[in-house]
């Protein structure tokens, strides 16, 4: 039998993540690679925003938490060696923002709306989640509220217990500067968001 | 065949819990109900890939990507090891990012309040993508240990963060290096929130070889990721 490697243990990511992971965000001098902002002004696709806040068990907004987004593009293609069909050119699908920068401790994703892959999935977003005070990150999914038929039928949406998965659903709402989906992660409580073993 | 997914679950005997009461922000900040099992699909065998054109010319070397007027005060290190899987077979072109406090203990970050000096030649944060191989290596300067709130006299050990990606949205890991002998460590609850047969893997080791004489000492941190199952399937 081949040697096994044990995996390296996952730490914090402590509250001092900013000026390494995020640092244009937050107004630090190094280029980041990845920003709230996923999608150029060449990207195809129907622009969304998604915003949301981070909420810890005592129902605070937490502002030191790191968000990122890996996502299909508008055909339901990503940007992958493991999806022989890949993404446009212009659109990664990979997206990261801190929690620190926004007054009300919002992330601010500006994306497009994927599309569905075609195994069966509702369009969707996978989310991981970081923060000072949790030692391994939390793997979760968005759905969007606007996409029932397809929710319905989605085989990981229906995996989770039929009362816990609208955590998982944004809402949809529209505004002035275009279509925002609300998605607001609740570590903890009543309303905690569901988690993935992934 | 092999198995097509090609990943390990997430070994929960080598991670810390998401709740551990000796690290006081755990309680309210990790999730308390179980992790509902998701067998991995497309978006999880996808995930970001950012290779070498990511990659500024000195953002590998933190001695020089802060540099102002002069050379960052401390200990100059070296910094390097390889990347692999289970199996120990390499996890080549990955992005790898690493940040950490100056020689004094000190973040750059503007949260950052501990009563010891910036540097105005050192920054911290860096990058670089493993070779063919596997291997990453940055140019640094020893962090130095630096106080927080947790309990009274809480000191973190002298710590390198590390960000890595792998090969898929399922490899992701983010974890600190420690340094070998450090008496903090014994005393600090993010250290010792690790399994016990697991925290020796977040120490890096000395090393004379990789020591660059009349420069700068050498470290060696291997990372493993999850992946590649070598588990023959029945087709
Ligand atoms: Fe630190």
């Amino acid at each position: 039998m081949a040697e096994n490697f044990g995996q390296t243990p996952s730490q914090t990511v402590g509250p001092y993540f900013a000026y390494g992971l995020t640092p244009e965000q937050y107004g630090y001098p190094l280029k980041e690679i990845a920003s709230g902002r996923l999608a150029s002004e060449d990207a195809e696709g129907q622009r969304i925003r998604i915003e949301g806040k981070v909420y810890d068990g005592a129902g605070a907004a937490i502002s030191d938490a790191m968000i990122e987004i890996w996502q299909a593009d508008a055909k339901g293609r990503y940007a992958h060696p493991a999806d022989p069909r890949g993404s446009n050119a212009d659109f990664r699908g990979f997206g990261r923002f801190g929690t620190g920068t926004d007054p009300d401790n919002r992330f601010i994703f500006d994306t497009v709306k994927p599309g569905a892959s075609g195994d069966g999935q509702a369009p969707h977003i996978n989310v991981t989640v970081f923060m000072r005070g949790m030692l391994v990150h939390a793997f979760t999914r968005l759905y969007f509220s606007d996409e029932a038929a397809a929710n319905a039928e989605d085989p990981v949406l229906s995996s989770v217990p039929a009362d816990r998965r609208d955590t998982l659903i944004a809402q949809r709402q529209e505004g002035p500067g275009g279509v925002v989906y609300r998605f607001d992660i609740h570590m903890q409580g009543d309303a905690e968001t569901v988690f993935f073993d992934a | 065949m092999t198995d097509p997914t090609g990943y390990t679950p997430r070994d929960w005997g080598s991670h810390p819990p998401y709740i551990y009461a000796d690290y006081k922000s755990t309680p309210l900040r990790g999730p308390t109900r179980p992790l509902v099992p998701l067998k991995a699909t497309l978006s999880e065998l996808t995930g970001p890939v950012y290779g070498h054109e990511t990659i500024g010319k000195l953002d590998a070397d933190l001695t020089k990507n802060g540099a102002k007027n002069g050379e960052p005060l401390g200990e100059r290190i070296i910094v390097t090891g390889r990347v692999m899987d289970e199996r120990g077979r390499p996890v080549p072109n990955t992005l790898v990012e690493v940040w950490q406090a100056n020689a004094a203990g000190r973040y750059i970050h503007k949260v950052d309040q501990h009563d010891a000096p910036l540097d105005p030649n050192f920054f911290g944060g860096g990058r670089c993508v493993t070779d063919s191989e596997g291997r990453y290596r940055f140019y640094t300067v020893k962090p130095g240990a630096y106080p927080w709130g947790n309990h009274p006299n809480a000191w973190r050990p002298n710590h390198i963060h590390f960000s890595l990606f792998g090969p898929s949205y399922l490899t992701r890991l983010v974890t600190q290096m420690y340094f070998p002998g450090d008496p903090l460590l014994a005393l600090d609850p993010i250290f010792l929130g690790t399994p016990e047969k697991a925290r020796d893997r977040l120490i890096s080791k000395f090393s004379i070889d990789v020591t660059e004489p009349e420069f700068a000492l050498g470290y060696v941190f291997d990372i493993v990721l999850r992946g590649a199952t070598a588990t023959p399937m029945e087709s």
